[in-house]
């Protein structure tokens, strides 16, 4: 662990076992590994029917007739829904602009779009009824990319928009552009002593999580619906059905299902709406699971983004000038493409201080399957872009590639392109430094592995057990890099969240209960909200009760958000508690010790004491059997729109920095990789569990690592997915998951709770454009794409 | 969809006579997969799981006769001296569950491209007993693949065991994967000395539509290496040799494009493959040929920690 320095002002509430600080254990660990976790695909209800989607086998086609007669006649099949069977006007949802078809209607605009659903006693009975549905189509030439969807006389994909961003876009398959413009870059370049240009390609990465998609509907009596499903926000999936089906939001009673990882693969609907449809047409709950195969069209993807870029610098190693233009395809559907498209802009230019800049982010509406959110949310793309810039120049001036981005590293007070202020630490030169003063991996491994002195141990090169070499043609690559991620939603979105904090006496012991709406996707939001409560209000049994909508929204858990805004919720919601405690306290034995009006009172160890240590009584005897509870909204500071034409705005509440060093060992004959160790440095303001730290970081840096050297969702021009499996989209196993020393600094953000920094999604990026920096040293090839492929290093 | 649970290898046979389309179930680890994803839905299922035999192995002094259900960890524990190359395949076959359930009779029957068993065979030199109501007979290996994903069973013959030559000499085994575990074969290539008929064999996996044997390569070693005294001297091969048989074994491919890899990614390292296989089965030979403790230079340790790959 590193330095840390939060003030004590900051430190509310009290030193209570099991607070915050400390690893304590996750509620669900045990559960989870040992196999006896329920999943949401693990539900089960009496009488209960299985949903099955009908999608479309093409990417762009009119659909000239549903015939339904064949399916709907099949023993067994309960119900077949189409887009005539919708039962109000909205036909439609999306996060941000509802442009996505429940069901599709007279077009499918990508592969694997829903068309149909039917419910049925067997999950096979539904898949063979979906085989005897007829759908007439008539195929239509498809747009794939930049070329294609603006040549003149493209189709459109949404020839209607009616969305605010539609009025600003240069082009109607223009999700949305953002351009961030400061000082004047055409100026600075001339001061320039060398100019670095370049295009980088990122592929599709797909979140991958491993508990598929699944929800459960089950009909009440009063004409609403229980939904049991595992999702990233409830209120928004709430938000978007209730329309739908025409109800009104309090007739649908939301709960979170076991959610088995989530990376932004959840924030769209999937099932949701499908299986509310089918339960309230059949009358029996209705349980949707989709698979694997499913899956990968079940859910958005990462964008894949073509990047320019452009730098100068001086010859004594300082960046003149940045121009870039970002070209992210967002496919079928909005999603969250133009808050992805904000923040690859604003996030452009990395954590570097550069007055000169020219930006330019859009994102794409193409035939291609739908992208949105996903750990690092367009931030991703750009750290490998400006990250492969940065190296080119210091090798350009002679520089040592890490003594270079320290030159030009942002601090605290350096304006980002937006015009905002960076208002707290921004220690990135801090978190090269130590990355760099990190002792290096011995060198070949797989020798001094051995068992005996001539031993090989081939785990520990490329290709491992697979066998391919001894040692012969392999070299090793050192690289480093550093990104920046904003935390929170941003851009003047009303971020806020919601908790319920109550405290009793149960059996003689203070109690605490704190229900809030987050979704547990495996962050361990569980574990923290637990120990807020314990060091708040100073007892050691929390119970959390399960996320629901009985209770308000809690935002999203993405955007790196969940212990900032609900952490910082429950941290309210236990002082405005703590406060009507020491109230009734203070009424009971305030007359009885002057201290009860006159100390500052703390909750300690199930007592009420005085910031000198004086214990004035136990919570039990204070509460007797009174119920304190505190139901309240919490909002981190605002943010502001950015200028649809210059990108100037106070657009984020936080900056995250994370930095890594990869090194790799390259078989350079056959284009293979082991990633030896990926170090990681990172701030977290305040580490609230230490070891969900490391792991959040530890998991990111991995899924940077398959984004590197493996990851990706082949589409074909034709706008196919050609390998929506895991035996063709492969995602790192053990053997490829190198050692990640973690170095933690905890410099506070006095506008955050407690001063934490969100950590999820910062080490996602620097890890890829890290891993591509060793392998380029080791190959000395240029590597302008990820994932880099054995092709690429070979030349074949 | 009928579910066939003979007892014993006869009803097994009677089964698969009575119905054709029965698809023979082992350890399930292509099958299951295959009618989970709805790929195929046969008729008939028929589990070979009761029938004991299918499990065991016998050795003679030039072979071993391989049940074919007999799993690769069992393989990799108890017949790694005998059948190194295939030993040494089997730690590239998907996870520690899988291996535990997977078989060479599996992968046969599957007659993937990919299997990852294939190369091992055709180098060590097998013949594939086969069985049906009418009789028996043993196919040799590198006539059992017939195509993509088809062999040369009839519609009512089950693979009874494989018939595998012991190892005289050293063997390995090299696959190309994108990632370090748990992948399918971009390509992989298997190679085996045979001191005892002075003769060396291989086979390519993933990179023609059957796997297949590098025969020109292996007609160029076996006569450079008799023309050379190299079985007897034990010399060092020279790269130039290595580097011949590196081409004609490039050359023995017929790879395709496809979402794993590019034929030509395919062709050079199919080539680099039989170059460092060449040099680690030489080296061992050489060890062994000069006192040395020889062995079949199979110098990976254990696996643990990967997972599925169908």
């Amino acid at each position: 662990m590193g330095v840390t320095r939060t003030p004590t002002s900051l430190s509310q509430g009290s030193r209570t076992r099991g607070g915050i600080g400390e690893s304590t254990l996750r509620p669900d660990g045990t559960l989870k590994v040992t196999g006896e976790f329920a999943y949401a695909s693990d539900m089960w209800h009496e009488d209960m029917l299985w949903g099955y989607t009908l999608r479309s086998p093409h990417a762009h086609a009119e659909i000239v007739s549903v015939d339904t007669s064949e399916a709907l006649a099949q023993p067994g099949v309960r119900a077949v829904l189409t887009y005539d069977d919708l039962p109000t006007e909205v036909k439609t949802y999306g996060l941000e602009v509802p442009d996505t078809p429940v069901l599709a209607h007279g077009r499918v605009r990508h592969h694997g779009e829903p068309v149909a659903i039917i419910a049925a006693d067997h999950p096979e009975t539904a898949r063979r009824a979906a085989a005897k549905i007829r759908v007439e189509y008539a195929e239509l030439p498809v747009v794939h990319d930049e070329a294609s969807a603006t040549a003149p006389g493209a189709p459109l994909l949404h020839p209607n928009r009616a969305d605010d961003h539609g009025r600003h876009v240069p082009h109607p398959n223009i999700v949305h552009r953002q351009p961030i413009v400061r000082g004047d870059a055409a100026a600075a370049k001339e001061t320039a002593d060398v100019v670095v240009s370049g295009e980088y390609e990122v592929g599709m990465q797909d979140q991958a999580f491993l508990g598929p998609e699944s929800g459960l509907a089950v009909p009440a009596e009063d004409g609403g619906v229980d939904l049991y499903v595992a999702t990233q926000w409830l209120h928004a999936d709430l938000r978007q059905i209730a329309p739908v089906l025409g109800l009104p939001e309090d007739k649908i009673r939301m709960t979170l299902a076991g959610v088995g990882g989530a990376f932004g693969g959840r924030e769209d609907l999937s099932m949701q709406i499908h299986s509310c449809l089918l339960a309230l047409r059949t009358g029996r709950p209705v349980k949707i699971v989709y698979n694997r195969f499913e899956s990968f069209f079940g859910h958005v993807h990462r964008h894949p983004a073509k990047l320019w870029y452009e730098h100068g610098a001086t010859k004594d190693g300082r960046i003149t000038h940045m121009k870039c233009r970002i070209v992210l395809d967002g496919g079928a559907y909005a999603s969250t493409s133009p808050a992805v498209v904000g923040n690859a802009a604003s996030l452009a230019v990395g954590p570097y201080a550069i007055d000169d800049v020219d930006i330019e982010a859009l994102a794409l509406y193409t035939n291609n399957p739908p992208c949105g959110a996903m750990r690092g949310f367009g931030a991703v793309q750009a750290c490998f872009a400006y990250e492969s810039q940065m190296d080119r120049l210091a090798a350009e001036l002679g520089l040592d590639p890490v003594e270079f981005r320290r030159r030009n590293a942002m601090s605290q007070g350096t304006f980002m392109p937006t015009g905002q202020r960076v208002d707290s630490p921004a220690p990135v030169a801090e978190i090269l430094r130590r990355l760099k003063a990190m002792p290096l991996p011995p060198e070949r491994q797989w020798e001094s592995a051995g068992r005996s002195g001539t031993a090989t141990d081939v785990r520990a090169l490329p290709g491992g057990l697979s066998n391919t070499t001894h040692g012969e043609g392999v070299v090793r690559g050192v690289g480093y890099a550093v990104g920046i991620k904003n935390v929170g939603f941003s851009e003047g979105f009303d971020d806020y969240s919601t908790a319920r904090v109550r405290l009793q006496v149960v059996g003689g012991e203070p109690v605490a209960t704190v229900h809030t709406a987050m979704a547990e996707v495996g962050q361990g939001g569980v574990t923290v909200h637990a120990q807020i409560a314990r060091t708040e209000l100073g007892v050691t049994q929390v119970s959390i009760a399960p996320a629901d909508t009985k209770v308000g929204s809690a935002g999203s858990t993405s955007a790196s958000r969940q212990t900032y805004v609900t952490g910082g919720a429950i941290k309210n919601a236990c002082e405005a508690v703590r406060e009507q405690v020491l109230q009734i306290g203070r009424a009971r034995f305030g007359t009885y010790h002057p201290a009860w009006n006159t100390a500052e009172l703390l909750l300690e160890d199930g007592k009420v004491v005085t910031d000198g240590g004086e214990v004035l009584a136990p919570l039990a005897e204070v509460l007797e059997d009174e119920t304190v509870e505190a139901d309240l909204e919490w909002r981190h500071r605002p943010t502001e729109a950015l200028d649809v034409r210059t990108g100037q705005g106070f657009g984020h509440v936080q900056y995250s920095f994370a930095a890594h060093r990869a090194v790799v060992e390259v078989d350079t004959e056959l284009g293979l990789v082991k990633v030896v160790e990926l170090a990681c440095a990172q701030d977290v303001g305040k580490a609230l569990n230490p070891q969900s730290v490391i792991g959040q970081i530890q998991g990111g840096t991995t899924q940077g690592l398959g984004l590197a050297v493996m990851e990706e969702i082949v589409v074909s021009p034709g706008a196919k997915v050609c390998n929506p499996s895991f035996t063709d989209y492969l995602i790192p196993t053990i053997l490829d998951t190198p050692t990640i020393p973690v170095d933690i600094l905890e410099l506070a953000d006095e506008h955050a709770p407690y001063g934490l920094r969100g950590v999820g999604e910062a080490p996602t990026l620097s890890s890829t454009p890290a891993v591509l920096s060793a392998i380029r040293q080791a190959t000395g090839l240029a590597l302008k794409r990820v994932p880099v492929r054995p092709e690429h290093l070979t030349g074949t | 969809m009928e579910f066939l649970r003979p007892a014993d290898w006869g009803e097994a046979l009677a089964a698969k006579a009575e119905h054709p389309s029965a698809v023979p179930l082992a350890g399930g680890t292509d099958v299951m997969v295959e009618i989970n994803f709805d790929h195929r839905r046969p008729e008939y299922l028929l589990d070979l799981n009761r029938i004991a035999e299918l499990g065991e192995w016998q050795t003679d002094t030039e072979y071993v006769r391989l049940g074919a259900s007999v799993s690769y960890t069992r393989i990799m524990e108890s017949l790694s001296t005998e059948l190194s190359g295939l030993a040494l395949a089997g730690h590239t076959v998907g996870s520690p569950q899988i291996r535990n359930r997977g078989s060479v009779g599996g992968n046969l029957g599957a007659a993937s491209p990919a299997g990852d068993s294939h190369p091992a065979l055709l180098a060590a030199g097998s013949e594939v007993e086969v069985e049906s109501v009418r009789g028996s007979r043993r196919i040799p290996v590198e006539e059992f693949f017939t195509g993509v994903k088809r062999n040369a069973l009839a519609e009512d013959e089950l693979i009874r065991a494989v018939h595998i030559k012991k190892a005289s000499g050293p063997q390995q085994f090299s696959k190309v994967g994108t990632r370090n575990a748990m992948v399918i074969a971009v390509c992989a290539f298997g190679i085996a000395l045979h001191p005892d008929t002075r003769t060396v064999r291989t086979g390519i996996g993933s990179a023609a539509p059957t796997p297949v044997r590098a025969r020109a390569a292996e007609d160029f070693l076996d006569a450079a290496l008799e023309e050379g005294g190299f079985w007897d001297s034990g010399k060092t091969l020279p790269p130039s040799l290595a580097a011949e048989f590196a081409t004609l074994a490039s050359g023995a491919c017929n790879p395709i494009d496809d979402v794993r890899g590019s034929a030509k990614y395919r062709r050079h390292a199919v080539s680099v493959m039989a170059r460092r296989t060449l040099g680690w089965t030489w080296e061992s030979y050489r060890a062994g040929h000069t006192g040395g403790t020889g062995g079949t230079g199979h110098n990976g340790h254990t696996p643990e920690g990967d997972a599925s790959c169908v």
